[in-house]
């Protein structure tokens, strides 16, 4: 009775026991941690230090230690933040609108998808709180009532950023940790000190497992998907729209939002794939996060990469079509200005790399897909710069145009956003199980022995 | 003074989701309403198989959602349009189509908090003192082991009925579930 399931080959391979499953994803946050996770540690908390540091640096010194100037009065800073948020969103497609479809192997890689969101909106964050300049007045973005009487803008898309980027990090924080409850309730079972125990009871909140809890819990966790959706759709359009309904030629432009969006997925999945690629070599869950897994990461990439490289083509022709000189110079200058070197490093990564995932040879071979991953992350974070910078160093008046070139501190504090978000993520991996068992055990194939609702009912009664 | 060892209900463990289905199904039939089937995921057609009514999470949510969208609409419309009007580029003070992001934002906000805590309250989470815990056995339940507890509470519940009853349903052991005496 053991080849039943031939209809529908498993995502999970190796044939794991509900309990050696639990083993192997338990053990990896009971057992020392390695030499390599303290030296990585090591490196990244550093380099938080260095963000902290400049971040003290830029607010007593002001926002003119970083390359800003006028024209070019948006520049890392805000490349940054929508590099960082647009990565965050791979990792709700995933927990969101593949649980939707029911697309059962977003089951070994939710879980630290969904981590890699919410650090990088944290470190997304950083960047529109220091680029205020005077964060003590940060209150200022919120509707609270103040002495002036005042009250923020509702017309400005840059208000609607902070409502949406603020919900979008609690429904993720959210979404994650209703995830995590029973997988903590595991960890709690098996936990040895009285410590571990205390603190695992607390956060598991007392989960017994009983269906009288699944069923409520699984309505949440679908209706928290369904809201997610929405809201994530929602948050790099509303990003996009910063941009989009300025006058600035370049910004001025319609197809933003689902350019964006399709950006930002796409940068997000190059992010997992770099991230789970280093994840199941380090603690050896190639059995889980297989090459099937990695491989359906690399279609959504080149998918994704084409309705990039379609708006770049669409963007192309409406500069020309439109008859507007600005427009089409803007473009113009993008490919052949001072700042082409950005551009076709944007094309090459991001229109070209995708490419190489049509041959299944490729898109199944480690190497290839970290490195073009890796080329994706980096295309895209060119992407943004172009859209920005480009566009605001040569406006309308070339009386007013400028050149932008970093500082220091724009270096320092993009490297150490780096440093808080890999610090964050190795100690998620350290202390939270990073496959969400719970989620997996429902999909291996003992575990559908006793439904009727899936289709291969051909068992022979097994008790 | 030592008080005596009080009997909370029964546990009793099944071989894997399949036996665990079946039980359910027949202890439901028995007439028992106080009894839960716990196990390490949640099992396809339990809900029928344990006769519960659907969630009501969906209806509270739902109500969150456009509660939030109209406490969204009421302080736009309020700060922007009453309290401090200010033209700003020729738009409406009161600029519906303007404020529709943070409309949407709130109401996904609301629903959100109401799905997590809505659903915590339902499950009467956090809870950190329940009969079933003290079975040392009932920490497999987390890994690998499927079980149906009864609790004493239930109108049904006899000790030794309610256990032939769970040893006939294919229980492969049946364990009391007593309170610790309390010194």
């Amino acid at each position: 009775m053991s080849s039943i399931h031939n209809q529908e080959q498993q995502w999970i391979e190796g044939h794991p026991t509900f309990g050696s499953l639990t083993d192997q994803v338990s053990e990896l946050t009971e057992k020392k941690a390695s030499r390599t996770w303290y030296i990585a540690l090591a490196v990244s908390s550093s380099l938080t230090v260095v963000l902290l540091a400049l971040i003290g640096y830029l607010v007593t010194r002001g926002i003119g230690v970083w390359g800003n100037n006028i024209p070019v009065a948006w520049a890392w800073d805000i490349v940054n933040f929508v590099f960082w948020i647009g990565i965050g969103h791979a990792g709700t497609l995933i927990s969101a609108i593949l649980f939707l479809l029911r697309q059962q192997w977003r089951t070994s890689i939710n879980r630290f998808a969904e981590a890699m969101t919410i650090f990088a909106v944290i470190c997304a964050l950083v960047f529109p709180s220091i680029h205020v300049g005077r964060i003590w007045l940060i209150y200022w973005l919120f509707p609270l009532p103040n002495q002036m009487a005042m009250w923020p803008n509702f017309r400005s898309p840059l208000l609607w950023d902070v409502f949406a980027v603020s919900t979008y990090f609690t429904v993720s924080l959210l979404f994650w940790y209703v995830g995590l409850v029973p997988d903590l309730a595991t960890m709690r079972d098996r936990a040895k000190t009285r410590f571990k125990k205390i603190m695992l009871g607390i956060l598991s909140l007392g989960w017994r497992g009983g269906n009288r809890q699944w069923q409520h819990y699984e309505m949440a966790y679908l209706l928290l998907a369904g809201l997610s959706t929405p809201l994530v759709l929602s948050v790099h359009s509303v990003v996009s729209t910063d941009f989009a309904t300025s006058v600035i030629p370049g910004w001025h432009t319609t197809i933003f939002p689902p350019y964006f969006v399709a950006g930002a997925i796409f940068s997000g999945f190059a992010m997992v794939t770099t991230l789970a690629i280093i994840v199941r070599k380090v603690f050896a869950l190639q059995n889980i996060i297989t090459v099937r897994h990695l491989e359906n990461m690399c279609k959504i990439m080149l998918v994704t990469g084409l309705m990039v490289g379609y708006a770049y083509g669409v963007e192309f022709f409406i500069a020309w079509y439109s008859g507007n000189i600005y427009e089409r110079f803007t473009f113009l200058n993008r490919a052949f200005g001072p700042y082409a070197w950005a551009y076709w490093i944007m094309i090459s990564c991001n229109v070209l790399v995708p490419q190489l995932f049509w041959f299944k040879k490729l898109r199944t071979s480690i190497p290839v897909m970290f490195v073009a991953a890796l080329l994706i992350n980096l295309g895209m974070w060119f992407e943004r710069f172009v859209i920005i910078v480009s566009s605001l160093s040569r406006d309308f008046l070339p009386g007013a145009w400028g050149y932008y070139k970093p500082s220091w501190v724009d270096v320092g504090i993009f490297a150490g956003s780096f440093g808080l978000f890999f610090t964050l993520f190795l100690l998620f991996i350290r202390f939270l199980p990073i496959i969400a068992m719970s989620e997996v055990k429902g999909i291996l194939p003992q575990a559908q022995a006793g439904a009727d609702s899936i289709p291969h009912q051909n068992h022979s009664g097994r008790s | 003074m030592a008080v005596e060892n009080r009997n909370e209900g029964l546990l009793a463990r099944y071989e894997g989701p399949a036996e665990l289905l079946a039980a359910a199904r027949k202890v439901a039939d028995a007439g028992y309403h106080k009894f839960d089937c716990h196990s390490p995921f949640p099992i396809h057609g339990m809900d029928e198989a344990m006769r519960l009514k659907r969630s009501p999470l969906g209806y509270m949510v739902g109500i969150a959602a456009f509660t939030g969208a109209g406490l969204a609409l009421l302080l736009q419309g309020w700060t922007s349009a009453i309290d401090y009007p200010l033209i700003i580029s020729g738009k409406p003070f009161f600029s519906y189509q303007a404020f529709m992001p943070v409309t949407f934002g709130l109401a996904v906000l609301l629903g959100a908090f109401t799905a997590v805590f809505g659903m915590l309250a339902l499950n009467r989470l956090p809870q950190f003192y329940h009969a079933v815990f003290h079975s040392d056995r009932f920490a497999r339940v987390t890994r690998d082991a499927f079980f149906i507890s009864i609790e004493a509470s239930d109108p049904h519940y006899d000790r030794e009925q309610t256990r032939t009853l769970l040893l006939a349903t294919g229980a492969l052991e049946v364990e009391d579930l007593t309170a610790e005496p309390q010194s």
